[in-house]
């Protein structure tokens, strides 16, 4: 019986698997989601000859090459290059590879058009920097081979498109040209190069596209100069503009011979002052030009004479043109009609016939068209169909076909600059009694699902639904706050200038909004989000709000913009152009009565200003105006300053919301040995549980935790390049914890041999910093922690009854920090993109280091690991405490990687954000991807797990219950028998 | 006696000498060491500063006697520390001198640094205690090369002038050298300047300054192991401590299951004795009896 019974609890136990941090493979998708997207498409190319999948190959701003299904807009395949391999060019040669050139034109990939493997890759070499142009002709074929002819660094190269290896070159730069256009001319081998040697030089070269052999060049002067772009309006006959920008020159190459036509653009009838460019186009016979505000669409007659066809405003698109059908061409021009989007399809040369004519409707929000790029298609009648895909200010991509909108991708959401969280509505009172009843059917019904899965009785059909009961429970979607705080709105910026609010439940946006373009304003740039109110007392009847501040133009001394948005219903409040530019921008700890945030702009005069500018924030301002600090690091300069307010600005016009600043102290590094690479602050919102730590000694460590802290890492300036710029000798990091009060230096620390770049994460007393070891050829990841040797007496009980003790006097940075610091180095194998470390609501839980991996994957590391006590044979005691054993070395333990087996691809940022349950952090990583789930660094220890099954819990206590009404009926029954007996 | 004392002072004397040629010998090698010191630190590639360790203060009163070095002179420099109370112009207030030190290598250093501070004028004085009162900042600056100051700019380091007064006025200036070069210097009280500064003349208008030089440690290097420790301690660290284990999960499932099955046993102790019944008769009746006593207790 014993036996059995061991045996019985040794088959339960091993049915409950021993916890571990990962996930299973079912909870994947329960609390994370992962969202791909590919940014603002630049270059679309469709493949839609052959049966099979339709698909568009495009690439984008975020240096994306994907390939999309033309009938649902989703991802077949997608390549991120990487930041500096921004692509110049994309076509498809032999039907099946995709060509890519990238990299200012050095790179040619070629890839396999089903499945996005890589078939080939060349590197193209030149001396000069010159436009990166590939041509991939139709009929230039050698047996199964076809060239591609790509122009760039000054060097016309042909590439074989099987293997990539380059054929030919032939090198412009020795003859100072620079290469405009290379043309194919039609239905021989022979190609023209043309290009300016200087500014009024122009060749010509005819080139036989097989063998690289120069048949003819030609060369001309011309006295007014050449400037801008070049339109090829015929295979000999181009189009560009004078150095005055008011005449544009026809050059005609026929025959041999070099021909210039000039025209004045007011002979056209139009007014040439302002700004006058010619725009690339691929249209025969036809060029636009853009004056102002305008665009003219200027054609070249048969007896070479321009004449203007049409005129329209600068919002109207023209797509390049199609060839379909034997010869003939077609173009679309998209134009703005109010809401209104109108696409018209246009056969070449012929502007007043329509083939296709469409209208749809546009949400406003998506601001205006950006560009077109047609595709014809058969119809079901035989007639050509045509379809456009459509690039929206706002970075969206629309397929439009038959007047309707076949699918949209939101790809503005590939750029985010900025991310910040607010909390969702209150639950209102009032639920109907059907709801509850019909909440509690499901949850009764889920849970027996669950119970059945958990009992081994679950159907494979019974697996599937709880499966999908799991994946899109209500609860976790619901538009309303929830108890353990893990719903919340991600309010996203984006390079668009959109925002966006995500729903941290299920990733769906639930609003959107394109910024509004003041009329003063033409190119504005967002830069950053605070939040601006986070009402608490007044949570239902106020709604948070975000405050964006933008500038009007690139440069830091432009007028800055700010805009104020609800962050439940997604309008702008507000917008003001304001007179000063914002170099950098000041949350402070204040509130007023609304419970708006104090925020301090800092212009580039150095002087703050208040927002918001109301009498209430002007006097809870001057209540605090000795205790304001702050600092500017210019890493330019190598300076870091510190500053104090002074007084109320001087100037014609009074401000009261406007203060003079002063300098209180600096920090000069010298220019010959030391470079800012890196500084780093801890986060305002960070919550520190404990001052104390105790060791395993019984002994009491106090934690330097100062506010003001700020890590700066500067390398040698010969060691500021890439890895392998600087020997070992010649490079080091020095890294400083610097008080950003009074500017002293708390600690100083040099790693010879060391070299950028960078990632550091500052957190309560303790920062980590990553960086490349070129004498060990590896990167290194160190930690430095901070002690208070002020506090450390205040050890004694006796003390701390009796109330002598400093604990609770108030902290001064005038006072000379005691302060001890801890360092430990340990080697890290991956190269790092981003760092950040978990932040729970009290800070109890312990931490993690959220690491960003050049594997565009997030890897949770325990602190532990990064502790300066880790010795190579830790006492007992030491091991009770939690302290590992010294390893050279950080592990990297597959199943801590947050993102399991998906990838945020070109991760820029991780955002963690604490749930209102303490165990639980919520993180999120962008990149051109979004990837966000839940994280527990201790596990939930304050929580039942989300598959607990209440249901087996239920059914355990009624038949316990039950057995215990059973063997008392049993019992009496026996009982009643003995007594009978 | 007498003739016993210069033997013995002979002796003394050969001791020594013995002891001066060992010592020279000893010095010899110390120099080298010294030098050897550098070079390891020169090898560090940077330009290494002499004292690495932060040299003790070299607290100086406010006249400092001046020693001519006897070293060259050409490697004495001095460089002026200025003053401002609040907003007001930077003015002289003092002046450091130290020993600049070339190493073999070209690098420069300073070492002991000396400083002197100029006594405070009457008008000093009275800009100072409106300070106190206005608890304003009292500013102070250096160039931030000491070899052809001011270099690219001041260094700028400012106290709430009510944290220095205390018997006198006591400073303390840590000053943060590269090479020639002053990076930073933190300026304030020597002590503690508790949160809300009382107003507080000092009793005597003459500064107390410690200075202190420091350049910046070496960090440790990563600790680097055999390979098998390696192995056995990345192994270690691989496998996470057994966390709590199904306990902590699964309690309040295993309570309920364990009484079951104590029940359960106590219920197939019983059973066997009745299923039995039949066959051992004596078990039985030994059973019956010890029953019937169980009962006949019972009843009275």
């Amino acid at each position: 019986m014993a036996i059995r019974f061991i045996i019985l609890t040794l088959l339960f136990l091993s049915s409950c698997t021993i916890p571990s941090l990962s996930l299973y493979e079912d909870q994947v998708g329960l609390m994370d989601w992962h969202q791909q997207y590919i940014g603002k498409v630049k270059h679309a190319v469709f493949h839609t000859q052959k049966t099979g999948r339709k698909r568009v190959v495009v690439s984008t701003e975020e240096n994306v090459i994907a390939s999309l299904d033309l009938r649902h807009g989703e991802i077949f395949w997608r390549h991120v290059l990487g930041i500096n391999d921004v692509v110049d060019g994309i076509d498809i040669a032999l039907g099946k590879y995709v060509i890519t050139l990238s990299s200012d034109g050095s790179t040619l990939r070629a890839w396999n058009l089903p499945d996005g493997q890589m078939v080939w890759e060349s590197f193209l070499r030149g001396s000069k920097h010159s436009k990166p142009l590939l041509l991939v002709p139709t009929n230039l074929k050698v047996d199964k081979d076809s060239l591609i002819l790509v122009s760039s660094k000054g060097c016309l190269h042909a590439v074989s498109s099987i293997d990539g290896e380059i054929l030919w070159t032939r090198d412009f730069a020795a003859e100072s040209v620079e290469v405009q256009q290379v043309i194919q001319l039609d239905e021989s081998d022979q190609i023209y190069v043309v290009g300016y040697a200087g500014s009024s030089q122009f060749h010509a070269y005819q080139i036989n596209a097989m063998n690289g052999e120069l048949l003819n060049h030609e060369t001309a002067a011309f006295s007014g100069g050449f400037v801008g772009d070049v339109a090829l309006v015929s295979s000999d006959t181009l189009v560009t503009l004078d150095t005055t920008r008011s005449i544009l020159v026809t050059v005609s190459f026929k025959n041999r011979k070099i021909a210039f036509q000039e025209t004045h653009l007011s002979n056209l009838g139009e007014d040439s002052s302002g700004m006058v460019e010619i725009l690339p186009s691929s249209l025969t016979g036809m060029f636009t030009v853009k004056i102002n505000n305008y665009k003219l669409f200027i054609r070249l007659t048969s007896e070479d004479k321009l004449e203007v066809v049409h005129k329209v405003d600068h919002e109207t698109v023209v797509s390049d043109a199609l060839v379909f059908s034997e010869g003939k061409e077609a173009f679309a021009v998209v134009e703005h009609g109010g809401s209104k989007v109108d696409i018209t399809v246009k056969p070449g040369q012929d502007w007043n016939n329509n083939l296709v004519q469409e209208s749809i409707e546009m949400d406003h929000q998506r601001g205006l068209v950006h560009k077109v790029f047609i595709n014809n298609y058969l119809r079901t009648d035989r007639s050509h169909g045509f379809r456009a895909l459509i690039v929206m200010e706002d970075h969206s991509l629309l397929l439009v076909q038959q007047g309707k909108i076949v699918w949209n991708r939101e790809d503005a959401l590939a750029s985010i600059i900025d991310v910040t969280t607010s909390e969702l509505p209150v639950e209102k009172e009032g639920v109907s009694v059907a709801k509850v009843e019909h909440s509690l059917f499901e949850w009764l019904k889920g849970h027996m699902l669950k119970l059945k899965g958990t009992l081994m009785l679950a159907s494979p059909e019974d697996v599937a639904a709880i499966q999908a009961i799991r994946l899109k429970s209500s609860e976790k979607s619901k538009m309303t706050r929830d108890h353990n705080g893990f719903r919340k709105l991600l309010i996203v910026l984006t390079k668009a200038r959109k925002i966006f609010a995500l729903h941290s439940g299920d990733g769906r946006v639930v609003w959107s909004l394109l910024l509004h373009k003041s009329e003063a304003c033409d190119s504005p740039t967002e830069l950053n989000l605070y939040q601006w109110q986070t009402p608490h007392h007044h949570a239902m009847d106020e709604n948070p709000s975000v405050l964006v501040v933008g500038r009007c133009g690139v440069s830091s001394k432009a007028p800055a913009i700010l805009s104020f948005v609800d962050t439940y219903t997604g309008k702008e409040l507000n917008s003001f152009d304001l007179v000063h530019s914002a170099v950098q921008v000041m949350p402070l700890p204040f509130t007023d009565s609304t419970e708006q945030r104090l925020h301090l702009l800092v212009d580039d005069d150095r002087r703050i200003h208040l927002y918001p500018k109301t009498s209430e924030a002007i006097s809870i301002f001057q209540q605090e105006f000795s205790n304001i600090y702050w600092y500017s690091v210019e890493a330019d300069n190598g300076i870091i300053k510190g500053h104090a307010v002074k007084s109320k600005c001087a100037g014609e016009v009074l401000d009261d919301f406007c203060f003079e600043t002063r300098v209180l102290w600096s920090i000069i590094f010298p220019m010959e040995s030391e470079k800012i690479i890196a500084a780093v602050s801890r986060k305002q919102n960070e919550v520190v549980h404990t001052q104390a730590k105790v060791t395993s000694e019984q002994d009491v460590m106090y934690k330097y935790i100062s506010k003001n802290l700020l890590f700066v890492a500067t390398v040698a300036p010969k060691a500021s390049g890439h890895i392998g710029s600087a020997d070992p000798d010649e490079a080091w990091l020095v890294v400083y914890l610097i008080d950003t009060i009074t500017g002293r230096i708390l600690h100083r620390m040099t790693h010879h041999g060391a070299q950028g770049p960078v990632h550091a994460v500052l957190s309560e007393n303790w920062v980590v910093y990553h960086y490349f070891n070129l004498r060990a050829h590896r990167y290194e990841m160190s930690v430095t922690e901070i002690y208070d040797q002020s506090r450390a007496e205040n050890k004694d009980v006796l003390k701390l009854v009796l109330g002598k003790h400093n604990l609770t006097a108030p902290v001064s940075s005038y006072s000379r920090p005691e302060i001890t610091t801890k360092s430990q180095t340990y080697f890290f194998t991956h190269s790092v993109k981003a760092v950040a470390v978990t932040s729970t609501a009290k800070g109890i839980t312990s931490k993690q280091l959220l690491i960003g991996t050049i594997g565009d994957q997030v890897l949770a590391l325990d602190k532990r690991f990064l502790d300066p006590r880790r010795s190579i044979n830790p006492t007992q005691a030491e091991k009770e405490e939690g302290i590992i054993p010294l390893a050279d070395s950080l592990p990297i333990i597959p199943q801590s990687y947050v993102t399991h087996s998906l990838k945020v691809e070109g991760l820029r940022g991780i955002l963690t954000v604490p749930a209102k349950l303490e165990s639980t952090t919520l993180v999120f990583a962008y990149g051109v991807d979004l990837f966000y789930t839940r994280l527990a660094p201790s596990r939930t220890y304050d929580s039942l797990t989300e598959d607990f099954s209440y249901a087996l819990l239920l059914l355990t206590i009624v038949a316990l219950v039950a057995a215990i009404f059973v063997t008392w009926v049993l019992s009496e029954k026996k009982e009643l028998r003995e007594k009978w007996r | 006696m007498k003739k016993k004392l210069p033997l013995f002072a002979l002796f003394l004397f050969f001791f020594s000498l013995l002891l001066f040629c060992h010592s020279s010998l000893a010095f010899e090698s110390d120099e080298l060491l010294v030098d050897d010191e550098e070079f390891g630190l020169e090898g560090g590639s940077k330009p290494q500063i002499k004292p690495r360790e932060p040299a003790p203060t070299r607290s100086t009163t406010t006249t400092t006697r001046r020693k001519v070095s006897d070293q060259d002179s050409d490697s004495k420099i001095q460089f002026s520390l200025e003053h401002a109370f609040g907003d007001s112009d930077f003015v002289p207030a003092g002046t450091f001198s130290a020993r600049l030190k070339t190493s073999s290598h070209g690098g420069q250093t300073l070492t002991k640094l000396r400083f002197s501070r100029n006594a405070f004028t009457g008008e000093d004085k009275e800009k100072f205690e409106k300070l106190l009162q206005d608890d304003d900042f009292y500013r102070i600056r250096l160039p931030s090369n000491t070899v052809s100051p001011p270099g690219r700019d001041y260094i700028i380091s400012s106290v709430k002038a009510r944290c220095l007064p205390r018997e006198g006025l006591d400073e303390h200036f840590v000053i943060h050298m590269e090479g020639v070069n002053i990076l930073a210097v933190n300026y304030g009280a020597f002590g503690a300047c508790s949160y809300p500064r009382q107003l507080k003349l000092p009793h005597k208008w003459s500064f107390n300054s410690h200075t202190v030089l420091k350049n910046s440690e070496q960090a440790p290097r990563a600790p680097i192991f055999a390979e098998e420790v390696l192995g056995e301690n990345g192994e270690g660290e691989i496998i996470p401590p057994p966390e709590r284990s199904f306990w902590a999960k699964y309690w309040m499932y295993l309570i309920p299951l364990g009484l079951i099955v104590i029940n359960a046993v106590t219920q197939a102790m019983n059973m066997p004795e009745e299923g039995v019944q039949g066959g051992g008769q004596t078990q039985q009746s030994a059973a019956a009896i010890q029953r019937g006593t169980g009962s006949a207790v019972r009843r009275r």
